[in-house]
C-alpha cells in the first residue's frame, strides 16, 4: 500500500491570471523580502484582487526557514483570517507556508509535532504554491524543512495533508533568476528526478515522471543558464521541477540527498549545488554493485539504445558530469574552495549527518560507514567511485 | 530449528541475533531507548535497545505491562509482511499500517539502525501457527 499525491497544477504562460478565478474573501502571501521588492507579491495581489479577494503579504521568509518566522507568520495569519494562503518563492517561502497554514489552522501545533502520521484536518484554508525558482518541487510535495535558531538544527517533516492545494507553475517568474541560481536549482531538480527514479520506494505511478523530468533537465538546464529569456526553457524547466516534485515526493530520494544535505549543512553551501556535487559518484558507487536502474534513463532520454545496464549508468554520470561542468558547477569538495584540513576535520560529521538523513536509507546500495568516507574523500579529489 | 511467532524462544533467538550483529552494532551505536513491538490483540516483544546492544528481550503476554520509549503496533499480517521483508517498517508507519507511538523523528535519524534490526529479526527460523 502506498499513496500518489499532487496538487491541482496550472501551468505554462499566464498561468498566473488562474488565480483571477479564485473564490475566496482573504488571501495571506507568504514570501520573501526580496520578491516584495522585486514587485513579483504585487503582481499575485493584483491577481488576487481581480477575484475580489483582500490580501495581506508576509515577506518576512529568510533562507532556510525558521520555526520563530513560521510562528510569527501564523499569527498573522490568525489575525487577517485568510481562506487561502498562498505561497510563493524558492522552497523556503513554500515550505515556511505549508508549516503556517499547519498553526493557523491548529494555533497550539509545534512545527516539530507534524509527521505523516498525525491527521492534521486542515479546513479554514486552502494553500497555493508559486514557485520562482525551478528546482526544489516543494509546490508539489508533502515535505517541509524548517530550522530551530534557538536550537541550531534544521529538521525535515511532512504530512500528506501539506501536499499544496493548487500549485502554479509561471516561466515568466523565473525569467529574471540569475544564472548561478538557474544551475543550481535545476541541477536540483536533475537530482530528484534520477533519485526518485532508482529510489527502492520507487513506483509505477513515480517511474515515468522522473524519466520525463530528467530528459527536460538535460534538454533545457543549458539553454536556461545561457538565456535567462529563453521562455521556452525557462517553461519546459519549471515544468521539470514541478514533475520531478511529484515524481520523488511520492517515492523518496537517496544518497547524493543525504550527503549533499550534510555537506550543505556543515559547510553552508545551497542545497541544489549540494546535491549536484555528489550525483555522479552515487550513480558511479551504485552501478559499480550492478544496482540501479539508470539504464533506463539513460535510454529515455536518448543517450543510447543498448539495453546494457552497466553501459547505461557509466553513459548517464558522464552526461550528468557534462551537464554540471557546462553550467559551472564546481565537480569536487576541494573545488568549493574547502580546504583539505577543514574537511579532514569535518569528515567524521558528515558522515554521521548522511547516515542519519532521511533519504539515506532508501538509496539502492547504502555504504558502511568507512565506505561512505572513503566516498567523500573521492568527492573531496574529484575522482570518479571506483569500488 | 524454527521458532515460533511470537513466543518466548522466538524472542530469545532474536535477542541473540542483535547481539550477534556487527552491523546493527555499528549503525545503533548512539541509540539509547527500549521499544515493544506489539502484536495488536496479543503479545508483546520488550527491547532494551542500548549503543548497538540489546541489553534486554522479553516477551510479554501482557505487551502494555512496560512503559518504553516506543511502541509499535501492527496486526499479525503485518507483522508477517514485515519479517518476511514484504513491508518496509517505515512505508508501514507512513501509510499507518503500522503505529508508532513515540518520537518519529528519533526513528528516522536512525533508521539504518532500525533496517538492521529488521534483519536481524527476519533471521530467526520463523513459523506462524
Amino acid at each position: 500500500m502506498w499513496y500518489f499525491s499532487s496538487p491541482f497544477v496550472v501551468f505554462g504562460e499566464e498561468a498566473l491570471s488562474h488565480l483571477e478565478q479564485l473564490q475566496g474573501e482573504r488571501a495571506l502571501i507568504v514570501t520573501d523580502a526580496t520578491l516584495a521588492k522585486l514587485g513579483i507579491a504585487a503582481r499575485i495581489e493584483a491577481a488576487l484582487h481581480k477575484a475580489g479577494m483582500a490580501t495581506r503579504v508576509f515577506a518576512e521568509v529568510e533562507p532556510e526557514p525558521s520555526l520563530q518566522t513560521t510562528r510569527r507568520g501564523a499569527q498573522v495569519a490568525a489575525d487577517f483570517a485568510p481562506d487561502w494562503i498562498v505561497g510563493l518563492g524558492g522552497g523556503s517561502p513554500m515550505d515556511a507556508s505549508k508549516a503556517i497554514w499547519a498553526m493557523y489552522e491548529h494555533p497550539d501545533l509545534d512545527p516539530t509535532e507534524i509527521n505523516p502520521m498525525v491527521t492534521l484536518g486542515l479546513s479554514k484554508a486552502k494553500l497555493i504554491a508559486i514557485p520562482t525558482t525551478s528546482g526544489t518541487g516543494s509546490e508539489a510535495t508533502w515535505a517541509l524543512v524548517l530550522t530551530d535558531t534557538a536550537e541550531k538544527r534544521k529538521f525535515s517533516t511532512g504530512s500528506r495533508e501539506l501536499v499544496p492545494t493548487l500549485a502554479i507553475v509561471d516561466p515568466t517568474l523565473t525569467q529574471a533568476l540569475p544564472p548561478r541560481i538557474t544551475a543550481d536549482t535545476g541541477l536540483d531538480a536533475l537530482t530528484h528526478a534520477i533519485e526518485g527514479y532508482v529510489t527502492t520506494w520507487h513506483n509505477d505511478f513515480t517511474d515515468g515522471l522522473c524519466l520525463k523530468a530528467s530528459q527536460l533537465v538535460f534538454d533545457y538546464l543549458a539553454r536556461a543558464v545561457a538565456d535567462g529569456n529563453d521562455l521556452e526553457a525557462r517553461e519546459h524547466m519549471g515544468n521539470a521541477a514541478t514533475i520531478a516534485g511529484l515524481g520523488f515526493g511520492n517515492a523518496n530520494l537517496g544518497l547524493a540527498h543525504a550527503m549533499g544535505h550534510s555537506f550543505g549543512a556543515l559547510f553552508k553551501q545551497p542545497h541544489g549545488r549540494a546535491v549536484a556535487l555528489y550525483l555522479p559518484y552515487t550513480i558511479d558507487y551504485t552501478a559499480n554493485a550492478g544496482l540501479g536502474r539508470y539504464g533506463d534513463i539513460a535510454r529515455f532520454v536518448g543517450f543510447t539504445d543498448s539495453r546494457d545496464e552497466a553501459e547505461g549508468a557509466r553513459l548517464l554520470a558522464a552526461k550528468v558530469r557534462e551537464l554540471e561542468q557546462a553550467v559551472s558547477q564546481p565537480m569536487s569538495i576541494a573545488a568549493f574552495g574547502i580546504d583539505r584540513a577543514d574537511f579532514r576535520d569535518h569528515l567524521p560529521k558528515l558522515v554521521e549527518y548522511a547516515e542519519q538523513d532521511t533519504q539515506f536509507f532508501t538509496a539502492p546500495r547504502i555504504p558502511e560507514s568507512e565506505e561512505l568516507a572513503q566516498m567523500f574523500e573521492y568527492v573531496y579529489e574529484g575522482k570518479p567511485i571506483d569500488f | 530449528m524454527s521458532y515460533k511467532f511470537p513466543s518466548p524462544e522466538w524472542v530469545a533467538n532474536f535477542h541473540e541475533q542483535i547481539n550477534s550483529s556487527d552491523a546493527y552494532a555499528n549503525a545503533a551505536k548512539t541509540w539509547e531507548g527500549d521499544i515493544t513491538l506489539i502484536i495488536e490483540g496479543g503479545a508483546g516483544i520488550y527491547l532494551d535497545l542500548w549503543h548497538g546492544k540489546c541489553r534486554a528481550a522479553e516477551y510479554l503476554t501482557d505487551p502494555h505491562v512496560k512503559a518504553p520509549e516506543f511502541k509499535i503496533t501492527a496486526d499479525m499480517e503485518k507483522w508477517k509482511k514485515v519479517l518476511a521483508g514484504k513491508l518496509d517498517p517505515v512505508q508501514g508507519m507512513v501509510t499507518r499500517q503500522i503505529k508508532l507511538d513515540g518520537n518519529l523523528v528519533k526513528i528516522m535519524k536512525n533508521v539504518k539502525a532500525a533496517q538492521e534490526l529488521v534483519r536481524c529479526a527476519t533471521k530467526v527460523p520463523t513459523v506462524y501457527e
